[in-house]
Parts: C-alpha cells; structure tokens; sequence
C-alpha cells in the first residue's frame, strides 16, 4: 500500500455524436441531503467527470472557538456531526482532557461508551435510512425513524436536549445519569431496536431489487480507499478492519466483547451491509457496558477543572469566586498541543489542539471523517450512471455541518 | 525517543529541527525544503508505513518568526502508530511543496490551508479556496483577522 497511487478515472470514451453535458446538482436539492453541490459533466447519463463543492454551510467553528473558553466550545461541537451530537462532545472533551493530563473517572468513561454507542446506532439509522429513501425504498425509513425516536427520548431524558446535547464537560460531564435511565437504555436495546434492524434487513438484505440496485455501485479499493484517507464504515466496506475502538482502545472499549466487520468491494451494498452490522455491535456494547457500570462520581475530584456545586457558591465566598473565574475567565489548560481522535460514526474524528496557556484555545482543528470521504465520491462515481451518484452519496453518509464546519 | 523520531533524524540529520513526544505524540520540526522528501520516507520506510495521511493544517503564530506552521498528523495502518510532522514558513514567503503525489488525499486539506491561512502549496494541481468563496478577501483564520469582519456574500465564480 506505498507506492504512489494514480487515482485514474475509470471514464469511457463519449458514445453520442454531441458534446458533453454540464448538469449543475444542488447545493438545494433533496438527494443531497444538506448543502452539498456537485459539477456533473456527462455524456449521455454517464458520469465524465465530478467537481464536489461545498462550504455553504461553513460557520467558522474555528474562528469562534479561538475567542471562546474551553467550555464554551462544547456547543459548538454538537453542530459538527448533527446526527450523532453526543459523539462530538466526546471527542472535544477526550481532547482537551489529553491536554490536562486528566484521568476521568470510571463512571464517566461507561457512560461516555454508552452515549457513544447510542449515537453510532441512530447515526447509521439516518445514513441507511435516507439513502433507502433516495432508492425508492420509503418504509425502511419510517421503520428506523421509531428507534430514532426512542433513542432520542434517551438523550432528551440525559440532557435535557435532543440535538444541542452538549453534555460532556472537560473532566465529566454535565450531569449524571438520571434514575433508572440504564434501564430504559436497556429497554430499547432490547425491545426496539433489534426488531427494527431485523425487519429492515428482511425488507432489504435479501430483496434482489435491491441487491441489484446496490452491488457494484459506487466501488473502491482497499488500496485506493487508504491513499484517499477513507476511515469508519466507508473504508471498512472496501476491506480494511481499522476501527480506533480495537486498533487504539480509547475510554474503555478494550473490556468489550465485539467484532469489526469488513466488506469486500466497497461498493454501496458492502456500506450498508457495514453499518447494519455495526448497530448490531453497539448493542452488544451497550449491554455489556450497562452491565459493568460503576458506581461513584461521573465527575473528577478537582476543583481546577469541575464547577463548584451551586449549594457551595451560594454558602461560601471561595466557591462564589471560583464558579465567575471558571465561567468568566475558563478552566486553565496548560500550553501544549494534542492529537487526540475517536471513531466516530463515519470515521476517524480527530481534535488538533493548540493551547498557549489560557482561558480558551488558541487553535482547534477538527479533521471531521467525512471531509475525504466527500473528496473521493468523484473516484467512487466516475463512469457510473447519474442515478449512482445518488445511491453512493447516500451511502456515503456526508454531513454538512462537521465537513463545513 | 521513539522509533519514528530516531528513524527521522538518522536519515535527515540536517532537516529535523527539534521533536518531542509531549502528551505521548510523536511530533517533529522539520525544515521545509525537503518536505516531500520527509514525507515519502515515512510513508515507504518499512519500519514506519505512515500510510494515511490523516490531517493537514494550518497555524498562524502571530508575532512569532517565522510566522506560519503547516502540521501534517500522519497514521500507520500496519503499525498502529501516529506521528505529528511541522514545518515553519515565514510570513513574506509561506509556500511549500505539495504533498499531493505522496497521499492524493491530501489534495483537499491543502486547498484548505490556503484558503484559511493563504499558505500556498507549490506545485498543488487545483489550489483553490474551498470553504470560502473564490471573490474572499484575506484568510480568515489568521490572526490578524478579525472575528467580526463582515464581507459580502457572493456566489462563487464560474
């Protein structure tokens, strides 16, 4: 996998007496999911050539977060990966926690894995369920939606919100876990989603409609999906088993029982068969996790880094002053910079850090998964129909808000 | 020191600045003329294999010279290691060489190092904004830019 890779393109030579159509798709359109925008040149239906765009949806977390304090940025991250929220809160706070030198607790580490495992199961929900939707195939959509919904009811019950989670906190999390929220986990786990995934795979995995529509659409290599820098389901699919979870056991993924599944050609049938696949393992983790979950504080025992509780701000002038130093001025992360990247629903999330000492960071930098996933969809696409470039977009899974940014 | 820091400074004695190994990341200073070089070695050196070539930024030490700072984060696949790559560029010239024919997915995270900190990648085959629209004045990310500076809003140009 070292020599130079030439991505050539595999396009055929023009077959109709006329000049090459440019079709113009998106950034507003409902195949594309967000604002997404592609050049298609074609000749015919087929794909000479693809120009991807995108940017429209672009924020500037970068800039922002240089003029927030470290807890300020925790909002930001939910904005990034709008379709697993709690991920990225995660993946920020693991970061900046790396910086501090901070050991969380046992506790939070669980249930960090839990939230996670939550979120990579109704991530892939939406990725399978609305490229169904854009084959033609409605119902698997609603039959994912019901589960989605449950587990949102989860997060809401956590946090107090569905979307805007921002839950973690460096050093623990926002609060702990509400009484018997375990159980109602479980619940779901147990009562819902299994039989939503199993009648979408009895709808789909046999279904020769679909098998046809998908296998060998949107295919790459093993080789050529490194050199592009695909991680998560998308390079799985074509063959390659890393997963930060086993290859870099982060938080406490290295006490579970659950297995990596590859695909073979990479093509839109291997993706999907990838994420199904994976939901099942979340489950496997969650029950696993749930059932080894400790007692004691979600939070670190250090006043540099954890709020004061509100009874001690209100009683005792120390506290008073610590909680406006905290929320006016930030924790106090020494000066340094971090790596640090989880495996996020669609692949490796990483957080580049530059801290000079501060209140709030003086560089951050998201290497969001889908940013060369989006880059490689022309590889994935060239010579292939239009109606492909569907499918592939699809099941590729770009989210617009963690590739903008 | 690592194997990744000792296997670089023993094949180029003369371009690795400085490294440590702070937080536990690898990281080395490199200077930027042979940066192609430096990054074809690591990727085809049997011990290392950085085969992906994970992140590619920008950092603007504004008051500092040289002034600008490319980070290359770099990932093995056969043997699971990381290694972070710098490489300083002074504020009147900030270009260096493409890493474009040693991973082509880099392609995207240079456009971008040009787009947000007006680094230029010599030699790249479509340095283009990308976030930002072609019509953008400055490079948002840089220091002396400031947050609330509005410009308008204007399509790309075809």
């Amino acid at each position: 996998m070292a020599e130079p890779v030439e991505i050539t393109a595999n396009v055929g030579t023009p077959d109709l007496q006329a000049e090459p159509m440019l079709i113009n798709i998106g950034p507003s359109h409902p195949a594309t999911h967000a604002t997404l925008r592609f050049r298609a040149t074609l000749d015919g239906e087929t794909i000479l050539d693809l120009v991807p765009e995108f940017g429209y949806l672009h924020r500037g977390f970068e800039k922002e977060s240089e003029a927030a304090t470290w807890t300020q940025v925790v909002p930001y991250t939910d904005r990034l990966n709008y379709v697993s929220p709690l991920m990225n809160n995660v993946g920020y706070a693991m970061a900046v926690e790396k910086l501090c030198g901070i050991e969380i607790t046992e506790r939070c580490k669980y249930v960090r894995v839990i939230i996670s495992e939550l979120s990579r199961i109704i991530d892939h929900m939406v990725c399978v369920g609305t490229n169904m939707v854009d084959l033609g195939a409605l119902t698997n959509f609603w039959y994912f939606w019901k589960p989605r919904k449950e587990v949102y009811y989860l997060i809401e019950e956590l946090c107090g919100q569905r979307l805007t989670t921002s839950y973690t906190r460096i050093g623990g999390a926002m609060a702990d876990l509400p009484e018997g929220w375990t159980d109602r986990v479980l619940a779901v786990c147990r009562g819902v989603i299994p039989e939503c995934i199993a009648d979408v795979n009895a709808l789909l995995t046999k279904n020769r409609i679909f098998i046809e529509r998908t296998m060998g659409v949107g295919p790459i290599s093993a080789k050529d999906a490194v050199s592009l820098g695909f991680t998560g389901p998308c390079l799985r699919a074509a063959g390659v088993p890393l997963d930060l979870r086993k290859d870099e056991p982060y938080l406490v993924y290295d006490r579970f029982d659950f297995d990596v599944c590859i695909g073979e050609a990479g093509d839109t049938c291997d993706r999907y068969l990838v994420r199904m696949e994976e939901m099942r393992q979340s489950l496997r983790i969650i029950e696993q996790a749930v059932a080894q979950l400790p007692g004691g504080p979600i939070n670190i025992d250090d006043p540099r880094f954890i709020l004061p509780g509100k009874p001690q701000v209100y009683e005792n002038i120390e506290a008073l002053m610590n909680h406006f130093k905290f929320i006016m001025e930030g924790v106090k992360v020494p000066a340094g910079e971090v790596y640090s990247a989880t495996e996020a629903a669609n692949g490796e999330l990483g957080f580049y850090i530059v801290s000079r000492g501060g209140g709030g960071p003086y560089k951050i930098k998201v290497r969001p998964p889908c940013f060369p996933l989006f880059q490689g969809i022309p590889h994935l696409v060239k010579g292939q129909m239009i109606a492909d470039l569907i499918a592939t977009l699809g099941s590729v899974n770009i989210i617009a808000g963690e590739l903008d940014r | 020191m690592s194997i990744v820091l000792e296997r670089l400074r023993e094949r180029f004695p003369a371009e690795v600045v400085s490294t440590h190994s702070d937080f536990g990341d690898d990281t080395a200073l490199v200077r930027r003329e042979r940066i192609v070089e430096i990054l074809a070695f690591l990727r085809d050196d049997p011990e290392l294999r950085f085969d992906f070539a994970m992140d590619l930024t920008g950092v603007d030490y504004l008051g500092e010279e040289p002034r600008f700072e490319v980070v290359y984060h770099l990932y093995s696949l056969e043997k699971k290691r990381r290694v972070r790559i710098k490489a300083r560029l002074p504020e009147d010239d900030p270009a260096i060489d493409t890493a474009v024919p040693v991973w082509p997915g880099i392609d995207w995270y240079e456009r971008e190092a040009w787009d947000m900190y007006g680094i230029v990648f010599r030699g790249h085959p479509n340095l283009k904004r990308i976030l930002m629209y072609e019509a953008f004045e400055g490079h948002p990310l840089r220091k002396d830019y400031p947050k609330a500076k509005r410009q308008p809003t204007i399509g790309p140009e075809e």
